[in-house]
């Protein structure tokens, strides 16, 4: 399975997250989304313009979703916790330093069962970031998303989905530290730009497609491709930089 | 929803906005949630500033409606936060005005029209004195409390649509003032590197997990230019929809520089919401300058416009009202 960067700098990337999560459940796939910074009734309506059902997905079992403010709210507010039950944010309470929890979390929604027949595994995370504001450590950020490679690329040959922000005069060194270090590790890395001269109207950002051929082969140099693109109500549309319909 | 404003200096520009998003509440007949720890929410609400009605409205703004030239005025411009259906600033705005209201900030709102909403009020140093039963939070306890005072009040007032008896669904609108200062327990504003750099953060998760959950707009003012640690200014900004800094011109440069001797300072839009869409709806113009005239508060674009004949530059205004009702859900 592949590890896929989606990165952002001065722009929102998070169109990148619906396209994915529709592209992999219309795909036939089974998706754990861990859902950070947004409800799950956001998510669906946008995947509803993009054609995809995502409380049918869940009702079936095709969509594991982790409404992570909810269960932020649960934690807090919540009755006392079953003893065989953690909640996957059980970070929040001091209680443990490691991201263990979630990543049991991950591991019993992809694991597949005698009667699944899905087409593919995908892990998808929206968005990484969130977990440094939730007081998680940089180091235990990465050994979670490490533990998840191996849980989900390797022994599952599935896919793993991650967005993470940035900015390039951030001050925020542990973002950055896990950011440069995730970019090391991924085996495609789609990052969306906004322009440098500012908002334009036909042309809202730019992506850059980096194909990290050199990690598979030393000497293959990574790939790079780079798109303008404009973000719609109900798609986004790619064209080669400078060809915008605008310009043309 | 989560709009906060990065208080300016002296914190004069944000309390007048926090203020009117509070007025706007009690106008439309919102029940209010107002937290401090730096005044009492009683008194924060006898400062309210008073609505704006038909005529007299009319009469203030038609002097200077004829000062400014109908094609300076610019159709559709759109600002995050302005919605389509907004009047022309010529039409005085009656009570049949879809969306927001004016204020008359040299008068204050009438005792009985206070009143005639629900409020709920939390002041920091009045609640410490109680101790009620606390999980381990990891938290520093003045935002656990406010927290806990919120979900009670979501919770018991049925904005969570709880309650299916409640005929009418209600609005709340919560007011945090100073979020951040060490009035609430936090160095965040006094040290570079703070005891607990992760409660303020937190604190806007669990808030913004409050907020989805139920019928309720937040407005949060923090004194943004006294956080030195730059990494949790970024982190705050992610957490939120939408943040505007106002940077006031006391005290700077800028007071004295004669392109800006109409204005009292600017204002940044630092984030807009992206809430249910693939799109967001991104201000054509970003340079945006506010004044506090002797009545209104008024937000406007500035556009700078080199001359042909010369090289002098003057300002082209397009003059639009802000409305800040527009900032519930």
């Amino acid at each position: 399975g592949k590890f896929m960067l989606l990165r952002d700098t001065r722009t929102d990337g998070s169109f990148l997250v619906h396209h994915f999560l529709s592209f992999y459940l219309r795909a036939g796939c089974k998706v754990c989304f861990v859902a950070l910074l947004q409800s799950f009734s956001h998510y669906s309506i946008v995947a509803q313009k993009l054609g995809v059902n995502l409380a049918a997905a869940k009702e079936q079992g095709q969509l594991v979703f982790l409404e992570s403010l909810k269960s932020c709210l649960d934690l807090l507010f919540g009755e006392e916790e079953q003893p065989g039950q953690p909640s996957p944010l059980q970070f929040l309470s001091g209680s443990t330093c490691d991201l263990r929890a979630l990543f049991d979390f991950v591991q019993v929604s992809l694991t597949p069962c005698a009667r699944d027949s899905w087409k593919g595994l995908v892990l998808l995370v929206d968005d990484l970031s969130v977990l440094l504001s939730l007081g998680a450590a940089p180091v235990a950020v990465l050994d979670f998303i490490h533990y998840c490679r191996v849980s989900v690329c390797c022994q599952l040959q599935g896919n793993v989905v991650v967005l993470v922000h940035s900015s390039e005069d951030s001050e925020d060194e542990e973002n950055e530290l896990v950011v440069n270090s995730l970019c090391h590790h991924s085996d495609l890395i789609l990052w969306a730009e906004g322009l440098a001269t500012g908002f334009c109207k036909d042309v809202h950002g730019q992506m850059k497609i980096i194909k990290r051929l050199s990690l598979r082969q030393a000497a293959e140099q990574d790939l790079v491709q780079i798109y303008q693109y404009k973000i719609q109500d109900r798609n986004v549309t790619f064209f080669a930089r400078g060809l915008s319909a605008a310009v043309l | 929803m989560v709009p906060w404003r990065q208080e300016d200096k002296y914190g004069l520009y944000s309390n007048l906005l926090f203020k009117y998003f509070l007025a706007e509440g009690i106008v439309c007949g919102h029940d209010l949630f107002v937290a401090s720890a730096k005044e009492h929410p009683d008194n924060i609400l006898k400062e309210l500033p008073a609505p704006l009605l038909d005529d007299t409205y009319g009469k203030e703004l038609g002097d200077e409606a004829a000062a400014v030239k109908s094609e300076d005025f610019q159709d559709s411009m759109k600002i995050a936060w302005r919605y389509q259906n907004l009047p022309k600033m010529e039409a005085s705005p009656t009570t049949s005005t879809k969306f927001g209201h004016y204020y008359d900030i040299s008068k204050k709102m009438p005792p009985e029209l206070c009143q005639s909403v629900k409020w709920h009020s939390f002041y920091l140093h009045e609640e410490l004195s109680f101790e009620p039963k606390m999980k381990a939070w990891n938290m520093n306890s003045g935002y656990a409390r406010l927290l806990q005072s919120i979900q009670r009040i979501i919770s018991q007032e049925g904005f969570d649509g709880s309650d299916p008896q409640k005929k009418q669904r209600n609005v709340l609108r919560i007011g945090i003032q100073s979020l951040g200062s060490i009035l609430w327990g936090d160095d965040v504003c006094c040290s570079d590197s703070p005891a607990d750099p992760h409660s303020l953060t937190k604190f806007l998760y669990v808030l913004r997990g409050l907020l989805r959950k139920s019928l309720s707009a937040c407005i949060i003012t923090v004194p943004a230019h006294l956080i030195q640690n730059k990494a949790i200014m970024e982190r705050v900004t992610n957490l939120s929809d939408m943040v505007v800094g106002l940077e006031s011109f006391i005290g700077s440069e800028r007071e004295t520089n004669p392109l800006y001797k109409d204005y009292h300072g600017l204002v940044h839009v630092h984030q807009i919401p992206r809430l249910n869409s693939l799109i967001c709806d991104v201000p054509d113009t970003k340079d945006l300058a506010f004044r506090l005239k002797r009545k209104l508060f008024t937000i406007e674009t500035i556009l700078i416009e080199g001359s042909n004949t010369k090289d002098v530059f003057h300002f082209n205004l397009a003059k639009e009202q802000m409305n800040i009702a527009l900032l519930s859900n």
